[in-house]
C-alpha cells in the first residue's frame, strides 16, 4: 500500500444515515426469520386467547347487568375489548422484545459490539433496533386484527388507524424501556420488577377490561401516565367510532412525547456504552 | 501527514480514575505486521479497541489511516477489519448468516456477499460447517469464523487481539499461513498474543506494554539482542533448593533470572557457564544451554509481574 | 435463613431414608438440601424478582375483583352458592400462582442453569447425583411457592374472601399443586433444546391460565369446551382450592389430590430418568 491510496480516505462506500439503520434492521430481520416461531403464541395466540375468555366468558356473565352496558358504553363486550387487547399485546411485545434482548446483545451476546464495529455507529443501531421493534409490533398487531376480522368482531376503516395507535403506543413505552435496559449492567431481576410492577399493573388498569371509572378515584391518575391507557383510548375510540378531536390529540400527544425522549435516551444511553 | 497507518502520540485511556494506557506513542507502517506484547492487563486491549474506533481516546493524538477517529470512526471501521478478544458472533445464527449479515453492515451488496461467504468459509476451512447453527461450532471454530468474519470487507487494516488463544497448533499454523498471505497481499495487521513464538514468526516490529506504557520497541531481533545475551543456560533444583544458588552463580552470567521453578543465566556462551557452574559445586537436576528468545525479552522487562 | 436451612434439611431427611435404598448408587447422595441452600444463597441477589411474585395474583384480585367485580356482581360457588366476585376469582388466582411460580422455576431458569451456567456439571463433579438435583429444584420450587401462597392466603383473610376454616388446608393444597407442576415443569425442560421450544410451555400454560375455570364459572363454556377444561391440571387445583377457601370440601377434593399425586409422581420419574442421561453421558 501506498501514501497515495491514502489520499482517498473515502475509497470505500460508507452507509449514510437511513441506509445503516436499514442494514441494521435487514440484520434483526435475518435473526428473527430463522427464529419467528417462538413469538407466535406471545404475541399473535395470546391476545386471542384473552380475547376469547374474557370477551365471552366475562361478557357471559355481564350480559344482564345495566351496569355493565353503561360502562361500556351499550357495545358488546367483546366489541369493547377487543381494540383494546390489540394496545395490550402491542405493550406486552414491546416490553419483552426491549428487555431481555436487549441486554443480551450488549451482554452475553454481545452483538452490538460487533455491529459497532462496522462503520455502522451506536446511535444508528439504537434507531435500527427500534425500528424492529416497530415491524414486529405492525405483524403482530397485523396478524391478531387479520383474525377478529375474520371473525367479524370488528370492521371498517377505524380498525387500521386503530393498529397505527396501538403501534405507537407500544413504541412509546419500548423506546424508554430499550434504554432503560441498555443501562442494566446484571441481569439482577430488574426486568421480572418491570414486567410484574410496571407492565403487569399497566394491564390491569389502563382501561382493557373495564373503564377505569370504576377505580378508585385516588388510583385513576396513575392511568393517566400509563401510556397503554392512552393508547386503549385511541384504539378504541377509532375502532368505535367515539373518538373525540381534543381528547384524541392530547392523547396522540403524550405518546408521541414518551416516544422521542425514549428515542434520545436511547440513541444516548447505546452511545454511552458502547463507546467505553 | 505521514506514512503511519496508525499514528498515536501521548495516547491515553482513563475508565473513571484508573488510567489503562497512559501515554503512548506508536507508528504502525502500511503493510507490516505490527505486535503487542504484555502480561494481562498492560492495556493491549484498551489500545486495541480505541485504534478500532470504538473507544474514544481519553488523551493524546491518534489518526488511524490518516484520519481522527472521533470524527471520522465509520470511515475508519469501514476499512477495518477486528477480530476482538472475545468473540461476538451471532450464535443464534448460522455460520453463513454470520458472514452475511456482518457483511451487510459495511455497505456490501447482498450479492457480493454471498461471494466473499463462500470463499472466506474456504479460507478458513468451515466449509463444511457453513449451515450449522455458530452454537454447535467449538471454541477454535468460532475463532476462525471471527476471522473470517473480520475479512469480509476486504479490511486495509487488521486488528487482531489475541487471535490465536484456544485453536489447536493445526489451526494456528493454519491461522499464521492466512495472516501471511494477507500481508503479501499488501494488508497491515496489528496483533496482541501471549505466544511468543507467534510474535517471533509473525511481527515485524513489535511493542512490550507493562502498566499502561510502553516498555520496549523494535523488531523480535532487535529486541532479543538488546535485551537478552545470545545464549540461555536453563537450571532446574529440586522444589526448596535453588534459592540459595543465585549469589553463587551471579558473577559467572551477564544476568540471572529467578523462575519459580528454575534459574535463568543468561551469558553468550552457555556451555561455559555450565561448565564453571559445575566447578563451582552447583548440582542441578536438569540442565539446558538454547539461543534466547522472545520470552527471554519478555520474562526481562516484566518478569516481576509474572513471578507474583 | 437458618429457618430455611431447617426446613430444607427436614424436607431431605423424608426422602433420603426410602430413596437412597431404592436407587442405584450415584444418582443419589441425599443432599438435596444442597441445592435448596444454593437456591436461597443465590436469590439473595434477585431478592425483588421475588418478592415482586407476591404481588402478581395481588394485583389481579385488585383489577377483576374491584374493577370487573363491580360490574358482575355475584357469581355461583362450587355449590350454587352466592360468592362475590372477588371470593370466586381469589382461590383461583392462588392456584394459578402456585402454578406459574412452579413453572418458572422448574423450566426457565432451569433451563438456564442446565444448558448455559452449566450449574449441574458443575454439581455432578461432587458426590451430588441427577436426583439430588431433581429433588433439590422441586424442594426449591415449593418454598417459594409456598411462601407465596402463605401471603395471599394472608391477603385474603384480611379482606374477607375466606369463609371456612377449611381454607387452612389451602396451603398444603397449593404446595402440593406446585410440586406437581415443578415435576412436570423440569420432566419437559428437560427434553428442551433451545429456546424455540420455550413457546410450548406458553401454549400449555396461557390457555390453562385464561381456561380453567379461573375467572368464571365453568357453565359460561360450551359442554365439549366444558370436558376439556376438565382436563386441565389446572382446573383440578382451582377447583380443590377454591372448594376449601368457600368451605365445601367434600369428597371430590379426593379425586383433584388423586390427580396430582399421578401428575408429581409421573413427572418426578421421567425427570430423575432424563437429567440421568443427560447429565451422566
Ligand atoms: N471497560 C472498562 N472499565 C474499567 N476498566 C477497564 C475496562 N476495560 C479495561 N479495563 C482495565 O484496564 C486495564 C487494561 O485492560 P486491557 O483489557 O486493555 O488489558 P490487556 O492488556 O488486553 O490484558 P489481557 O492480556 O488480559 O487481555 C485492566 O486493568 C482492566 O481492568
Ligand atoms: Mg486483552
Amino acid at each position: 500500500m501506498t501514501g497515495e491510496s491514502m489520499m482517498l480516505p473515502d475509497r470505500k462506500p460508507v452507509l449514510a444515515g437511513w441506509a445503516a439503520v436499514f442494514r441494521v434492521v435487514e440484520g434483526l430481520w435475518t435473526w428473527y426469520s430463522r427464529n419467528w416461531r417462538a413469538t407466535v403464541v406471545s404475541s399473535v395466540l395470546q391476545p386471542l386467547l384473552m380475547l376469547v375468555a374474557f370477551g365471552i366468558g366475562f361478557g357471559s356473565l355481564i350480559a344482564t347487568s345495566t351496569r355493565a352496558a353503561q360502562a361500556t358504553g351499550g357495545v358488546p363486550y367483546l366489541v369493547y375489548l377487543a381494540p383494546a387487547l390489540l394496545a395490550v399485546s402491542a405493550v406486552q411485545t414491546a416490553a419483552f422484545e426491549s428487555s431481555y434482548p436487549i441486554l443480551s446483545s450488549f451482554k452475553w451476546r454481545r452483538t452490538y459490539e460487533g455491529i459497532t464495529a462496522t462503520p455502522i455507529t451506536p446511535g444508528q443501531l439504537a434507531v435500527g433496533q427500534l425500528t424492529w421493534i416497530a415491524l414486529r409490533l405492525i405483524m403482530s398487531g397485523g396478524a391478531y386484527l387479520l383474525v377478529i376480522m375474520l371473525f367479524g368482531v370488528v370492521r371498517g376503516p377505524g380498525v387500521l388507524a386503530a393498529w397505527g395507535f396501538a403501534v405507537l403506543c407500544g413504541m412509546a413505552f419500548s423506546a424508554p424501556l430499550v434504554a432503560f435496559s441498555a443501562a442494566q449492567e446484571q441481569e439482577g431481576g430488574a426486568f421480572t420488577a418491570i414486567f410484574r410492577f410496571v407492565v403487569l399493573p399497566m394491564t390491569l388498569f389502563s382501561g382493557t377490561f373495564f373503564p377505569i371509572s370504576q377505580l378508585p378515584r385516588v388510583v385513576q391518575p396513575l392511568a393517566w401516565i400509563s401510556p397503554l391507557w392512552h393508547g386503549t383510548e385511541l384504539a378504541r375510540g377509532a375502532v368505535l367510532g367515539t373518538l373525540q378531536p381534543v381528547a384524541a390529540a392530547s392523547h396522540l400527544g403524550y405518546l408521541v412525547v414518551l416516544l422521542m425522549v425514549g428515542v434520545q435516551l436511547t440513541r444516548w444511553q447505546f452511545g454511552v456504552r458502547l463507546t467505553r | 501527514m505521514s506514512d503511519s497507518l496508525v499514528q498515536a502520540r501521548g495516547l491515553r485511556k482513563r475508565f473513571g480514575e484508573f488510567e489503562a494506557v497512559r501515554g503512548i506513542d506508536i507508528d504502525v507502517r502500511a503493510g507490516e505486521v505490527f505486535g503487542f506484547l504484555g502480561p494481562n492487563g498492560a492495556g493491549k486491549s484498551s489500545t486495541m479497541r480505541m485504534i478500532a474506533c470504538v473507544s474514544p481516546r481519553s488523551d493524546g493524538e491518534l489518526q488511524v489511516l490518516g484520519m481522527d477517529p472521533d470524527v471520522d470512526g465509520p470511515q475508519i471501521r469501514a476499512r477495518l477489519g477486528v477480530v476482538p478478544q472475545q468473540d461476538n458472533l451471532d450464535v443464534e445464527l448460522s455460520v453463513r448468516d454470520n458472514l452475511h449479515v456482518y457483511g451487510r453492515y459495511f455497505g456490501m451488496s447482498r450479492a457480493a456477499v454471498r461471494v466473499k461467504a463462500t470463499e472466506l468459509l474456504d479460507f478458513v476451512q468451515l466449509t463444511d460447517r457453513a449451515d450449522d447453527p455458530v452454537e454447535q461450532l467449538s471454541g477454535g471454530m468460532k475463532r476462525r469464523l471471527t476471522i473470517a468474519r473480520s475479512l469480509v470487507n476486504d479490511p486495509e487494516l487488521m486488528l487482531l487481539d489475541e487471535p490465536t488463544t484456544g485453536l489447536d497448533p493445526q489451526a494456528r499454523h493454519l491461522l499464521w499461513d492466512r495472516l501471511f498471505r494477507l500481508k503479501q497481499h499488501g494488508a497491515t495487521l496489528i496483533i496482541t498474543t501471549h505466544y511468543m513464538d507467534e510474535a517471533e514468526q509473525l511481527c515485524d516490529r513489535l511493542v512490550v506494554m507493562d502498566g499502561g506504557l510502553i516498555v520496549a520497541e523494535g523488531s523480535p531481533q532487535e529486541l532479543i539482542t538488546r535485551y537478552s545475551t545470545r545464549e540461555v543456560l536453563e537450571l532446574r533444583f529440586p522444589p526448596g533448593a535453588e534459592a540459595s544458588w543465585p549469589e553463587t552463580l551471579r558473577d559467572l552470567a551477564d544476568r540471572v533470572e529467578q523462575l519459580p521453578d528454575r534459574l535463568l543465566l543468561y551469558a553468550a556462551d552457555g556451555e561455559a557457564v555450565l561448565a564453571a557452574a559445575h566447578r563451582r559445586g552447583v548440582q542441578p537436576t536438569s540442565t539446558l544451554v538454547r539461543r534466547s528468545t522472545l520470552e527471554d525479552v519478555f520474562l526481562r522487562l516484566t518478569g516481576r509481574s509474572l513471578v507474583h | 435463613m437458618s429457618a430455611l436451612r431447617e426446613l430444607s434439611r427436614e424436607f431431605d431427611a423424608r426422602r433420603a431414608g426410602l430413596l437412597v435404598r431404592v436407587l442405584p448408587p450415584g444418582l443419589y447422595a441425599g443432599r438435596a438440601r444442597m441445592l435448596v441452600m444454593r437456591s436461597a444463597l443465590a436469590s439473595r441477589s434477585v431478592w425483588l424478582a421475588i418478592v415482586s411474585g407476591f404481588f402478581e395474583p395481588l394485583f389481579y384480585l385488585i383489577a377483576m375483583g374491584q374493577g370487573l367485580g363491580s360490574l358482575v356482581g355475584t357469581v355461583s360457588g362450587p355449590s350454587g352458592q352466592q360468592l362475590s366476585y372477588a371470593a370466586f376469582i381469589a382461590p383461583g388466582l392462588l392456584a394459578t400462582s402456585a402454578m406459574n411460580g412452579a413453572i418458572y422455576d422448574s423450566t426457565f431458569s432451569f433451563f438456564i442453569k442446565l444448558k448455559y451456567a452449566k450449574l449441574y456439571d458443575a454439581m455432578l463433579a461432587t458426590p451430588l447425583g441427577p436426583v439430588d438435583i431433581a429433588l433439590g429444584e422441586i424442594g426449591w420450587a415449593l418454598l417459594r411457592g409456598g411462601m407465596y401462597s402463605a401471603g395471599f392466603l394472608g391477603v385474603m383473610l384480611t379482606i374477607g374472601l375466606i369463609s371456612s376454616p377449611w381454607a387452612l388446608l389451602a396451603l398444603p393444597a397449593a404446595l402440593f399443586v406446585a410440586s406437581a407442576f415443578a415435576s412436570i415443569g423440569i420432566a419437559a425442560t428437560s427434553f428442551m433444546r433451545s429456546w424455540q421450544d420455550f413457546d410450548l410451555v406458553q401454549l400449555a400454560v396461557v390457555p390453562m391460565f385464561l381456561f380453567s375455570a379461573t375467572f368464571f364459572p365453568l357453565s359460561v363454556y360450551p359442554s365439549a369446551v366444558q370436558w376439556l377444561v376438565q382436563a386441565f391440571p389446572l382446573y383440578h387445583a382451582v377447583s380443590l382450592i377454591r372448594s376449601l377457601t368457600t368451605g365445601v370440601a367434600g369428597w371430590s377434593a379426593l379425586g383433584h389430590v388423586t390427580y396430582f399425586v399421578v401428575m408429581a409422581t409421573v413427572g418426578f420419574m421421567v425427570a430423575s430418568r432424563r437429567l440421568t442421561t443427560l447429565l451422566l453421558r
